[in-house]
């Protein structure tokens, strides 16, 4: 195993982020706030408690996932686009560095970052609502697994873009609509049994759902069942990374 | 150190940018792979470090195949890409840190503060890469390429678009890397680079390796060299005594030129035999070939 490769990389991601600083941080503990002041303060004194939590406590889960999809997927993705755009990749290409280091290197420093913003978006909440997390083991866990499985999705994004709007097309019109529409801000419980029959081909539901047990003890969706889809799409897009190397896909000529 | 076997590369548009070649290149060797722009130099290197996908043949490093050992072969590799690919907002030292790291390296502040003197970059170590010259930045590359020690370094036209100090900065350089027993191959435009640091020379031309000799050998064999013999008086044509000579003659009869190969030449028997044909000789003055002159002869199909 590579260690210094990995380290290498690890640290030049990190370093990247502390020179986007305000980009990468602030930018989404601020849209994150204004979140909680619209739909928690504003509209969520008006909503009634779902399942005996407050409005402004349960979007608290999915708001942290929200942003964990999203910044896990722009900063895998972004992180091995921007060598292929500039052309640096040639030197991680030329090194003796295999699949699995270059992929724990960028997922790993992706999903560090991502994790961060989730926790600072977690403390951030704890300022606008009382909050009560009764599995924080598992919390952490599905903290976790969704960074490291939608940092692995954008660092497939980052190798089939050829674009920066292909960067963009799929979190913005796939993964933010799914993540909008998977429960984050309302039970699917709510929804009409065919719309709620339809939500259960979203897995982000499964994600939201697994993550809100995590907080309040109950969720639409039984948490081994949550736990069994995330854990697909990690190993499918594990497997879509394999081959990726195995061919060279949009790496090598 | 480099041995490379029946080495091809065909695009799935069919393109053939190499063709079955063969070189083995020793422990030591400056290289200088020469060819016209399209001819298959960057990917030949290109496959030997691993950027490019061989359609057939085989690699080898050290003893290392570059596919199936991939780790050790890759290790003793360092390459100066053609382009300037940088990572712009990153400093000279980090940048230089990360490619040691990348390379299976520990840390060494040290062995950078070394390697960035000797390329003169010392007092720019914490400048931004966009901030640098181009010539500074083909710096940056060549240090990033050297940070881990490699015992062979691909140089892929390495002074393209650089100033002539600095040109003859990174042939001092190179100089001092073979010295220490790197391996350099290197691609170039400037058949004066060439001419100057290389031992052996291959020309590459459509993919195909058309010629590998030593540098001096090839001189000897593919140079011409031509005697001028300025006139006293100017001869309306070459005296008949010296026909077997295959003199030419200058259009105002002012010069007898003798052209001959590198091997031994019968320039004494002209000068033995000019006074008896009665040719008086003001003055004289050889030229020899110089590689660009061989070169274009050899892509030319001469």
């Amino acid at each position: 195993m590579n260690i210094h490769a990995i380290a290498a990389i690890y640290r030049f991601e990190m370093a990247r982020t502390g020179r986007t600083l305000l980009q990468s941080i602030v930018a989404p503990v601020v849209s994150t706030s204004l979140y909680f002041v619209v739909f928690g303060s504003a509209i969520g004194s008006h909503m009634n408690e779902i399942a005996g939590v407050s409005y402004g406590a349960f979007i608290v889960p999915g708001l942290i996932m929200l942003g964990l999809l999203t910044q896990s997927i722009s900063n895998a993705s972004f992180g091995i686009y921007f060598p292929r755009f500039v052309g640096t990749i040639y030197e991680l290409l030329s090194a003796p560095v295999s699949p699995l280091e270059t992929v724990i290197a960028y997922v790993g420093a992706a999903a560090t970052k991502s994790t961060m913003l989730a926790l600072i978006t977690l403390a951030t909440a704890a300022f606008f609502v009382d909050l009560r997390i009764d599995h924080p083991f598992w919390m952490i866990g599905f903290m976790l697994l969704t960074a490291i499985t939608f940092s692995l999705f954008g660092f497939i994004i980052g190798i089939w873009a050829d674009n920066f709007e292909k960067l963009q097309l799929i979190p913005l019109l796939i993964v933010t609509p799914l993540t909008f529409l998977g429960g984050s801000f309302y039970s699917i419980d709510m929804l009409p049994p065919f719309w709620r029959t339809v939500t259960l081909f979203n897995p982000v539901v499964y994600l939201v759902s697994g993550f809100r047990w995590s907080f309040f003890g109950a969720s639409d969706i039984h948490v081994g069942v949550s736990l069994g889809m995330t854990l697909a799409f990690m190993l499918a897009c594990m497997a879509i990374v394999f081959w990726i190397f195995r061919t060279g896909y949009r790496l090598k000529r | 150190m480099l041995s490379i076997r029946n080495l091809s590369k065909t695009y799935a548009s069919g393109f053939s940018a190499l063709k079955d070649v063969s070189l083995d290149i020793a422990p030591g060797e400056i290289f200088a792979l020469l060819g016209p722009n399209g001819a298959g130099k960057t990917t030949l290197i290109s496959i030997v470090c691993g950027l490019v996908r061989p359609t057939g043949g085989s690699a080898t490093i050290g003893g290392h195949d570059i596919l199936h050992d991939y780790r050790a072969a890759r290790a003793l590799v360092g390459l100066v890409p053609q382009e300037l690919t940088t990572d712009a907002f990153e400093t000279v030292f980090a940048t230089v840190s990360f490619s040691r790291g990348l390379f299976g390296k520990p840390r060494d502040p040290a062995r950078i503060e070394q390697i960035l003197r000797d390329l003169s970059l010392w007092d720019k170590k914490d400048n931004k890469i966009i901030t640098l010259s181009g010539g500074m930045k083909r710096r940056v590359l060549i240090a990033k390429a050297l940070s881990h020690e490699p015992r062979m370094l691909f140089l892929d036209e390495p002074t393209a678009g650089v100033d002539v100090e600095l040109r003859h900065d990174m042939w001092r350089v190179v100089r001092g890397l073979r010295d220490k027993g790197v391996t350099i191959i290197l691609t170039t435009h400037y058949l004066e680079e060439a001419e100057e640091m290389a031992d052996r020379i291959g020309v590459i031309q459509r993919g195909e390796l058309i010629l590998v000799e030593e540098k001096r050998a090839l001189m000897q064999k593919l140079g011409r060299k031509h005697l001028i013999l300025e006139l006293a008086e100017p001869v309306a044509a070459v005296p008949p005594a010296l026909a077997a000579f295959g003199l030419e003659r200058s259009e105002d009869g002012t010069t007898l030129t003798f052209a001959y190969d590198g091997g031994p030449s019968r320039v004494g028997d002209l000068l033995r035999e000019l006074p008896a044909a009665g040719v008086q000789v003001r003055d004289l003055k050889t030229e020899e070939s110089s590689l660009e002159d061989i070169f274009v002869g050899l892509v030319r199909g001469k």
